[in-house]
């Protein structure tokens, strides 16, 4: 037996990080040790090394270095851009928007502050997972402070229209933070065209470190500081800063938008191969999210009258990494909120497949795919209960 | 996560399938809570003779319908009612806290059979002494 082949199609939950990205880093663990603060010259090599990774991630965003702040990645730039602001405009409105599709970073978050007196509008979205501008629009009152809606769903891969959603929020003087973890790399970001105010991201979804993220506040933006102590990060992030990591940030980001639309172009001509085939292959397979709004290398299928945890032991067994909406992964008796929230029916979000391709994966992987899911699917449908062999069914087409 | 018997189990399902003319049929759980088992039971003279089961669930749910399969078979009425779902998941070497509930659905749906057998030959269906309520946890979520 050789080596066994592993098939890494979970790109959404997090990447490897590249070679390139590791060495940048490395010198930062054991030379350049310094702390920024300090005052001896070999600090100095931390900070320099800071501020060049500020730049490049602000280049990426269309931002400006200053407006850059480094954080522990996605989950923390997310609470505190919303706790930050919430509790900075207090005085102003107790009512902040967000949408039903989140990611549970903000959802937990937006809960919490509902504990703490603040009311939450959560935006339906249409079957393709989309927030529709004017149900913004009518959800904004005079209380309103904060409208956060993700950039991208991690689940489904819609995009959502972040600039007319952005430019809703401005009409009323209401700040705009948007969750971006999943589009950095996928989707060209320009935080002034697109009317962000605060956008998240976090290094380890595009083939940098993990633990290493970035909140970009647009200067002027009232927020508090979420975590306090030192004066780190121009005294609105306390902590000694995570040199490797900032460094590491800086050039996976560099990497990842150097060449966004080729990416683009050679994911997801993999990923449309590979839906298309699990559509034609296997009966009763639909696509959810949004057929072309959507992150190229997203795939996310139900297939009806299997649950998604077996289907993905099975996955696993072959060397296929995958992910499901399904409630058994998840430990609650629900299935994923945002397949629910798409009104797909709840024994359908049970059976979803999410396949998320990124640069690791080649078309042997499609093919790989493709030859073992149609026999995992079937396996497990001939002892499903559910399953009455009916006359072929086509699954939804897709582009 | 799993423990090796319940992946083989799950991997190599003991009694997948159905009994024609059944016995004794049982049809627990539902689709909207990601978990149904569907037993098939063989009587004769009170014993359990053969023992099937179609499931549509997560890997512990068909490994528990496998080994509680396995486990009747042999065994008269009165035995089967007491393997207990505990017993499920103990001869699966463990479940993982979050997954007993896929035991306790094993254990209702032999009991669901063995009452639609009792039924059907006139007889009072036995009462469950320790209804089991299904669990809630907290949800956890890997993609930041």
């Amino acid at each position: 037996m050789g080596e066994k082949r592993i098939v890494y199609m979970d790109h959404s939950a997090t990447t490897y990080t590249k070679k390139e990205v590791l060495e940048a880093m490395i010198p930062y663990y054991s030379e350049h040790f310094g702390n920024p603060s300090s005052i001896y010259s070999i600090a100095g090599d931390s900070k320099k090394a800071i501020d060049a990774a500020r730049v490049q991630v602000a280049k990426a965003l269309g931002a400006d270095p200053d407006e850059i702040y480094f954080t522990s990645g996605g989950s923390e730039s997310d609470n505190w851009a919303i706790k930050g602001v919430a509790f900075a405009n207090r005085k102003k409105g107790n009512h902040i928007i967000t949408s039903a599709i989140e990611h549970h970073a903000v959802l937990h978050t937006c809960k919490y502050l509902e504990n703490e007196g603040f009311t939450i509008t959560y935006l339906p979205v249409d079957r393709y997972g989309m927030v529709d501008p004017a149900d913004l629009e009518k959800a904004i009152t005079e209380k309103t402070i904060l409208v956060s809606v993700m950039f991208a769903n991690n689940e489904i891969g819609t995009i959502e229209p972040i600039a007319e959603l952005g430019a809703v929020a401005h009409n009323h003087n209401v700040y705009f933070h948007t969750d971006a973890v999943q589009v950095i790399g996928n989707v060209q970001v320009d935080v002034k065209a697109q009317n962000i105010d605060m956008l998240s991201l976090s290094a380890h979804k595009f083939y940098g470190p993990k633990g290493i993220g970035a909140l970009y506040i647009k200067k002027g933006v009232k927020i508090d500081n979420l975590i306090h102590g030192g004066g780190q990060e121009r005294k609105r992030r306390a902590g000694t800063e995570n040199i490797a990591g900032i460094v590491g940030l800086g050039k996976a980001i560099e990497l990842a938008t150097a060449d966004i639309d080729g990416h683009n172009r050679r994911i997801r001509g993999m990923r449309n191969r590979l839906l298309q085939g699990i559509l034609t292959k296997i009966p009763g397979a639909y696509l959810n999210g949004h057929k072309e709004k959507r992150l190229p290398g997203n795939i996310n299928v139900s297939f009806e009258f299997i649950e998604g945890e077996s289907m993905l032991l099975w996955l696993d067994d072959e060397g296929i990494c995958a992910s499901t909406g399904s409630a058994c992964t998840s430990g609650s008796l629900e299935p994923s909120h945002v397949l629910l929230a798409t009104g797909l029916p709840v024994e359908i979000s049970h059976g979803s497949l999410r396949l998320t391709l990124g640069v690791i994966n080649t078309e042997q992987d499609v093919d790989f795919v493709l030859e073992v899911l149609p026999k995992v699917v079937s396996r497990l449908r001939d002892m499903s209960p559910l399953y009455r062999k009916r006359g072929k069914e086509g699954g939804s087409d897709v582009q | 996560m799993y423990s090796d018997k319940v992946m083989d189990h799950f991997k190599n399902p003991r009694n997948v399938g159905e009994i024609e003319n059944p016995d004794g049929v049982g049809e627990v759980g539902n689709p909207v809570c990601g978990d149904i088992m569907k037993i098939f039971l063989k009587i004769e003279n009170n014993i359990i003779t053969d023992a099937k089961f179609k499931t549509f669930g997560c890997g512990a749910a068909i490994a528990s319908s496998s080994m509680a399969t396995e486990l009747v078979k042999g065994k008269t009425l009165e035995e089967a009612w007491e393997v207990s779902n505990k017993a499920v998941a103990e001869a699966l070497e463990g479940l993982p806290p979050i997954k007993m509930h896929c035991s306790v659905l094993a254990e209702e749906g032999i009991h669901s059979a063995i009452n639609d057998y009792r039924k059907k030959h006139g007889l009072e269906p036995w009462i469950e002494r320790n209804p089991h309520p299904h669990d809630h946890h907290e949800d956890l979520d890997g993609d930041h």
